[in-house]
């Protein structure tokens, strides 16, 4: 009998406790695992290294944080992992564009619905690039050239297959009228190295992806898939820099805009409270120098994107892809 | 010799008594991965590779390519005590290595291997040195047809080995190429042979497939046949060791051909698994003691020991000045590049020489280092094979699972391993060779791609494989090897002679 005011009164301090709980914002409680859906080196890996460093560097969480690769399936594994763990806070998942794109032209066994998005931190660029002792000056040589040949016979490569460097290059085809032949590589240093030993005749790397190459005078850009040249900056050969380097549009091929995001996302069913921890502590990176840093070293765009916005950037970007998938015959039936 | 010149200064930077110590410190951790179940060195680079950053490059490099030696020295020695293979390119030495420490000559085993290392090793730094810039240019000269032909090349150096029937081994070969297939097609980007499992999008990873096969597979004809280790004197053996080592030169032909092999694969990008693999595979035909392959023969430690170490070092050189990571270990280690703020690619070396000149003389004091220390540790892992069956057996259960487990923590890969572990005791019992089967996972996946990236060029006509000269040399030189048993066989049925006895 004497036990049950004990009972009444933890029962009562554990509501007390939980309401306390729930007002205050949400902080993390045990170790977060941060999961790269590529692998070590790659690009999504780099990024996801990068917030993690910084992270750590300002103390702006208090418990640890680890990476973990998850790069399987084109980075399917990864998503798929986290769909898993819905409800779970403590998994945040990086990649790009493909949470979404992905699904809609393989049988992966998620969609980014399942997922929460948090942000895009930043925008990766995408440039035209032919090998340094290619007969081409500018893009409209290129074209002509591709036009006076038969469909087929010029070779395009690029990362993975239906992913973001074929719907480009099936992208240039409609808007060139040519027809390219894509070869799928496993990565974008794999299909520089193949530009610059003249096996393919051109792909659409990231800055990132050819810079080494650039500087080493085995393949150069001819043009930039973005709205404005990119920022200016130190040389990167002995003449040239970024900046010096024309937009697709300005040499008369009209893209006006092709970016891969890169993209932050927690499971489903987290609470609210959750997501707008992370989303803070995500702007709180991007206001770091480190992170100015790591835009400029990787010749990145920084833009960020949550919320409406985020959603609206998905919105578009889903339309966009779905059309060259259509068109291409990519989609599956759902 | 403007590269010797540029090799002194490397070993002016590299010789200093901080870089020294890295160095030991690099190799004792790599060591340790390397032996320790489901770390390995992709994993512990990745560990060290934050200590790094407030390093000068040159430091930090020669850290992490430390550690990678040791790791490498270390899989070896999971291989040959217990028969597991800590990295692919270490399979082609249980063959030969495992029987032998069952055999009672752990120390034997142990020493050939290092010895051969270390001497594939050297080998592929020298050709580093001597022909850095032609090496770089080399590798540009592959594109998707002639990386086919390397491939079809190492798988046809192995198939024509002979030892079991061609059809047994078809069908290990079959069913190695259906298990690379699973998860995402490079280049359709389709999901195939998942089975409708979600996970299984990811692929079946080497590790898993290899713990079970070769671990738990061995273990169960273990039990079977009521297994126990010849009994091994308690001395500890530092006079075989030293015996071992000076007997090597015995081997001088194996050792030169397996080297010549290792750094031929390593520069074309074939890598260090084709290469131990093909280079037994050659040694096997090529030796008079050909009967004695499998059951521990030194030569056949010899072989792929001393290839894969030749094939790892030379393949650095295209991945520092292509910008192309040859492995796992690699690819972390060119992710840490990029964190330094050095740009992996053709002006690496115009631009950084310190770095790299300092890299591939600390790659000459690395190895010495990793060839010392673990040489020392011999006794101590030979003696390992005394402990009694009862206490191994269950150590290796434990090693194998958390082997599998912690290659993406998922409990999906321990029961492929469970299963893995099935279908190697099946093997052994029905006399169907493994190594085809493990050769096929490792490699299928990069031949397919290879094969269809050709077919797109050509849009669809085989003549690509015979319209350059390298590739069509390649491609002629495997349909020789795949062949040459069968001419063997018909010029042997027509001079009824007397074979070589072993």
């Amino acid at each position: 009998m004497s036990q049950k005011p004990t009972f009444a009164a933890i029962a009562f301090g554990l509501a007390i406790g939980l309401t306390g709980a729930a007002n205050a914002a949400w902080q993390p409680a045990k170790p977060i695992e941060f999961i790269a859906t590529a692998g070590p080196g790659g690009g999504t890996d780099n990024f996801a290294r990068a917030v993690q460093n910084i992270i750590t560097k300002y103390k702006l969480v208090e418990q640890p944080i680890v990476v973990v690769n998850k790069a399987g399936g084109s980075g399917a594994e990864g998503y798929t992992y986290t769909k898993a763990m819905a409800g779970d806070p403590y998994k945040v998942v990086f990649g790009t564009s493909n949470a979404w794109n992905q699904p809609m032209v393989s049988k992966v066994a998620y969609n980014y619905t399942d997922l929460t998005p948090i942000a895009a931190m930043v925008h990766d660029e995408f440039l035209l690039w032919v090998k340094q002792d290619a007969p081409y000056q500018n893009v409209q040589d290129f074209l002509k050239a591709v036009a006076a040949k038969p469909p087929g016979d010029v070779k395009m490569g690029g990362a993975q297959s239906k992913d973001t460097d074929e719907t480009l290059t099936r992208m240039i085809d409609k808007a060139a009228k040519v027809k390219f032949v894509y070869i799928p590589f496993k990565s974008g240093a794999e299909a520089a190295v193949q530009l610059a030993g003249g096996h393919i005749d051109a792909h659409v790397n990231n800055p990132s992806e050819s810079i080494g190459q650039w500087k080493g005078s085995t393949q150069r850009p001819l043009c930039a898939f973005s709205p404005q040249r990119l920022p200016d900056g130190p040389k990167v050969t002995a003449t040239q820099n970024w900046h010096d380097i024309p937009t697709c549009v300005e040499s008369g091929l009209a893209i006006p805009q092709f970016q891969q995001p890169r993209t932050v996302w927690l499971p489903g069913k987290v609470t609210a409270d959750q997501a707008a921890f992370y989303v803070d502590l995500m702007k709180k990176v991007q206001a770091t120098p480190e992170w100015k840093e790591y835009i400029e070293r990787t010749s990145q765009t920084d833009t960020f994107l949550t919320g409406d916005a985020f959603n609206k950037f998905i919105k578009e970007d889903i339309e966009r892809t779905r059309k060259v998938a259509a068109d291409e015959g990519w989609l599956i039936s759902n | 010799m403007e590269n010797l010149e540029a090799l002194m200064h490397g070993f002016g930077i590299a010789l200093s008594g901080n870089h020294i110590f890295l160095m030991v410190i690099g190799v004792l951790l790599g060591i340790l991965v390397g032996v320790l179940p489901g770390l390995g060195a992709p994993n512990g680079v990745s560990l060290l590779l934050p200590l790094t950053f407030g390093m000068q490059p040159v430091s930090a490099i020669i850290l992490l390519s430390s550690m990678y030696w040791g790791a490498l020295f270390g899989g070896s020695v999971t291989s040959i005590l217990f028969n597991i293979p800590g990295e692919p390119s270490s399979v082609a030495t249980t063959f030969d290595g495992y029987p032998m420490a069952r055999d009672g000559r752990p120390t034997t085993a142990l020493a050939t291997a290092f010895g051969s290392a270390a001497f594939g090793a050297l080998a592929g730094v020298v050709l580093i040195t001597l022909a850095a810039s032609w090496v770089a240019q080399v590798a540009l000269a592959f594109g998707p047809p002639e990386y086919f032909a390397v491939y079809f090349l190492a798988f046809a150096s192995f198939i024509g080995m002979g030892g079991s029937p061609p059809i047994k081994t078809l069908v290990s070969l079959a069913i190695g190429f259906a298990l690379a297939a699973v998860g995402i097609d490079t280049v359709s980007g389709s999901v195939r042979l998942t089975m409708g499992i979600d996970e299984m999008v990811k692929g079946v990873s080497f590790v898993v497939a290899v713990m079970g096969l070769f671990g738990i597979g061995e273990l169960m004809i273990a039990v079977e046949e009521e297994f126990h280790v010849k009994a091994i004197s308690s001395r500890v053996e530092w006079r075989e060791v030293f015996r071992t080592l000076v007997g090597l030169p015995k081997h001088g032909w194996a050792l030169l051909r397996s080297a010549a092999i290792g750094c031929w694969m390593g520069i074309t990008p074939g890598g260090p698994t084709a290469a131990s693999f093909m280079s037994y595979g050659i040694a096997k035909r090529l030796s008079p003691r050909r009967a004695n392959f499998g059951k521990g023969e030194p030569e056949g430690i010899v072989a792929p020991e001393a290839a894969d170490h030749a094939a790892g070092t030379s393949a650095l050189l295209p991945m520092l000045s292509l910008g192309i990571p040859g492995s796992a270990t690699a690819a972390v280690m060119m992710g840490g590049l990029m964190i330094w703020g050095l740009n992996p690619g053709p002006m690496l070396f115009v631009e950084q020489k310190d770095f790299v000149w300092g890299l591939i003389a600390s790659m000459y004091l690395g190895n010495v280092v990793a060839v010392v220390l673990v040489l020392l540790t011999v006794p101590i892992f030979a003696a390992l094979m005394r402990v009694p069956f009862f206490i191994i057996a269950p150590v290796i259960v434990i090693i194998c699972t958390v082997g599998a487990y912690s290659v993406s923590n998922s409990y999906l890969d321990v029961m492929l391993m469970m299963g893995f572990g099935v279908l190697g005791y099946l093997f052994k019992k029905l006399h169907y060779p493994l190594a085809p089967l493990v050769l096929a996972i490792v490699i299928g996946d990069k031949a397919e791609d290879a094969f269809r990236q050709s077919m797109l060029m050509s849009k669809g006509s085989l003549g690509i494989f015979f319209a350059k000269p390298l590739v069509t040399t390649l491609i002629l030189l495997g349909a020789a090897l795949l062949l040459m048993p069968t001419i063997w066989r018909t010029i042997g049925r027509m001079m009824p002679r007397s074979e070589v006895k072993p």
